[in-house]
């Protein structure tokens, strides 16, 4: 039992996120200084929890969408329809329990829309999304009127900006996802339907898996998870910027739940690994910050990270290094 | 054949019926004037869109074209304004990278085996970072040559104007139809996006094909990025940001089949023009704010979609792959 702990701890993903913080530590001697301040925890370190956590967030609804081997591109949006949703109504008066629960039923809606496109009009994926991607920033500057509305609720921003127990409140929202999703798909059956549909969505009907249930979930806990986002994000800068809140968010948290090792094929994936993804891609960018670099390098890095896993993840590397899973043969 | 034209003759229709509302109500905009400046406005969009066409006709897509666009714009200002290069060198060492850029993708998508989708996002992080490495500013671009281009223009009967860049994108439309309904190149790439094991399976050069696509939208795009260094005069790291969605907007609602193998680079032209209309439509109305815009493009993305479903429903019963 211990031994099986052990060897699941030194998987690939834990190991870079181990290397990308070595090699922070080096660049930033002060990277691993945590100070207690204020009743909360301060340091480099933290802050890679705390600004992960959005990505982080929307790579856990991410995850179980790939599963499926579809994409969601409309996460970035959804996050700004929500949060000016939430930042509207606070701002209308509304008390903000009420607010975040509209903005959350608003992510959930959009992303129940995406399902629909998907499983009933049988969309490809990456298309049915782009709709809202693209209309979706659109909606939120009708909801805001085209102004960033700017708020002072103080339950809005302490879910942006408020801390427990010395942690970032955003990190523990992501923490409390992260178990209550995996454990929904692993304690239950429902990831190994997600997994069938991901294989071979006909067979996986044949098999008795009621499929378009099954994307209607995958597609509205996306939503869900990017409304959460949404509000977080809303939250931390006191205000809903429908043009640049969650932009370019949708292909970070891809590239977190790719390098968490979820194949874009379909059927395998992982909620915590599409976490670490996500914070090793913030270790990446606060790294480049506290060293000094200009942050447009970033991208440059980021480029080469998803050739790297796309790389070690192609029939190509499987074939001269053999590896446990193998990778299915189809590409789409 | 009737029936395969359908969706273009749709795209067509809707297209005429929405220029002829809006010229019921704003009887200027039926005009060469209004007629030449969305052919000049729309350059770039239309010029990236032909490609685009052939990597969706293929079964891929390109997400890169928006960044090798503003790469291509800052690439030409930083040649011109400080190294001293002719514009012609300039474009011609554009068009070059751009060319390599693309095989490059086209290689990776094809020997990795993985989706297009992935590999053209790494290629929009590698364009737009090294776009912003090379300078973070805008560049202001003042060549005789920019100039001269500008100033060669055709006057149209009532006062419009024909100018380079809108030739340019008429020509390369009229260059990408015959390249895709008229030559060996255009018929394999119908067959790739068909299906892609038959299409080896007849002798298709899968792999020499799946490059020469990406290789000519990413040509393609730079040539839309050395249209809006005409056009604006300018280069700019974060120009052209979200172009690939308009783009793929057009390619849409032009008729294009989202899963390959299917589609009318014409159709793309009338996409085009319906993505310009919107816009022109929302300027000329001065009440309407420009986030309807997103929205409205939106809705005709999801309506054309939702046509092209039915259609292909009702065409082909059975064979329904998930």
């Amino acid at each position: 039992m211990m031994r099986r702990a052990l060897s699941r701890l030194a998987n690939p993903q834990l190991l870079a996120l181990a290397g990308v913080l070595l090699i922070n530590w080096i660049l930033f001697p002060n990277f691993f200084r945590i100070t207690w301040q204020d009743g909360r925890l301060f340091g480099s370190l933290i802050d890679v929890l705390n600004r992960g956590a959005p990505v982080a967030i929307l790579a856990i609804g991410m995850a179980g969408v790939i599963a499926t081997k579809g994409v969601d591109l409309s996460v970035g949006a959804i996050m700004a329809v929500a949060g000016a949703v939430a930042a509207t109504l606070v701002v209308a008066g509304y008390p903000a329990p009420v607010a975040v629960l509209a903005a959350l039923a608003v992510g959930l809606l959009c992303g129940l829309w995406n399902g629909f496109l998907v499983a009933v009009l049988d969309i490809q994926p990456i298309i049915a999304t782009l709709v809202l991607m693209v209309a979706g920033r659109g909606i939120a500057q009708l909801i805001t009127e085209g102004f960033i509305i700017t708020f002072n609720d103080p339950v809005l921003v302490f879910i942006g900006t408020g801390s427990f127990l010395g942690f970032p409140m955003a990190a523990v929202i992501a923490l409390v996802l992260m178990v209550l999703v995996t454990l929904l798909v692993r304690r239950t059956a429902i990831g190994l339907f997600i997994e069938a549909v991901g294989v071979n969505r006909a067979a996986a009907s044949l098999a008795g898996i009621r499929s378009r249930m099954l994307l209607f979930l995958v597609y509205g806990l996306s939503g869900l998870c990017a409304a959460v986002a949404g509000i977080i994000v809303a939250g931390d800068i006191r205000g809903a910027d429908a043009n640049n809140a969650g932009l370019w968010l949708e292909l970070d948290a891809i590239l977190a739940v790719v390098i968490g090792g979820t194949s874009l094929l379909g059927g395998r994936f992982s909620v915590p690994l599409a976490v670490v993804g996500a914070l090793i891609i913030q270790a990446m960018n606060t790294g480049i910050l506290v060293s000094g670099f200009p942050p447009e390098f970033n991208l440059i890095v980021k480029a080469a990270l998803i050739l790297l896993v796309l790389i070690i993840q192609s029939p190509l590397a499987t074939r001269i290094v053999p590896v446990r899973v193998a990778a299915p043969e189809a590409r789409k | 054949m009737s029936r395969s034209l359908r969706p273009l003759v749709a795209t067509a229709v809707i297209f005429a019926i929405a220029y002829g509302l809006a010229v019921m109500q704003f009887p200027t905009m039926f005009s060469t004037r209004v007629l030449g400046n969305f052919l000049t406005d729309n350059a770039f969009l239309g010029i990236t869109a032909v490609g685009m066409t052939f990597v969706i006709l293929s079964g891929g897509i390109d997400l890169s074209v928006g960044a090798v666009i503003g790469f291509t714009g800052i690439l030409i200002a930083v040649l011109i304004a400080w190294a001293g290069w002719h514009p012609l060198a300039a474009f011609a060492m554009a068009l070059a990278i751009a060319a390599a850029f693309g095989g490059t993708m086209g290689l990776a998508i094809h020997f990795l085996q993985v989706p297009a989708f992935i590999v053209t996002l790494a290629g929009m992080f590698l364009a737009r970072g090294g776009a912003s490495v090379i300078t973070r500013d805008s560049i202001p671009v003042n060549h005789e040559f920019y100039s001269w281009i500008s100033s060669l223009l055709i006057r149209l009967p009532g006062g419009g104007r024909l100018s380079v860049i809108g030739i340019l994108m008429i020509a390369v439309f009229i260059i990408g139809a015959l390249v895709a309904h008229r030559t060996k190149f255009g018929s394999y790439v119908y067959a790739l996006g068909g299906n892609e094991t038959s299409a080896s399976l007849m002798g298709v050069p899968v792999a020499r094909t799946t490059v020469g696509v990406y290789m000519l939208s990413s040509v393609l795009a730079a040539l839309a990025g050395i249209v809006f260094s005409l056009y604006t005069s300018a280069g700019y790291p974060l120009a052209a940001v979200g172009v690939e969605l308009d783009a793929i907007s057009a390619v849409v609602i032009g008729g294009t089949l989202l899963t390959g193998g299917y589609g009318f680079v014409l159709g793309t032209f009338i996409g085009v023009m319906l993505l310009g209309l919107v816009q022109t439509y929302i300027i000329f109305d001065g009440s309407l704010s420009s986030w309807w815009t997103k929205i409205v493009i939106g809705g005709l993305l999801f309506l054309f979609i939702v046509l092209q479903r039915l259609i292909f429903a009702a065409s082909t019963p059975g064979e329904k792959s998930s």
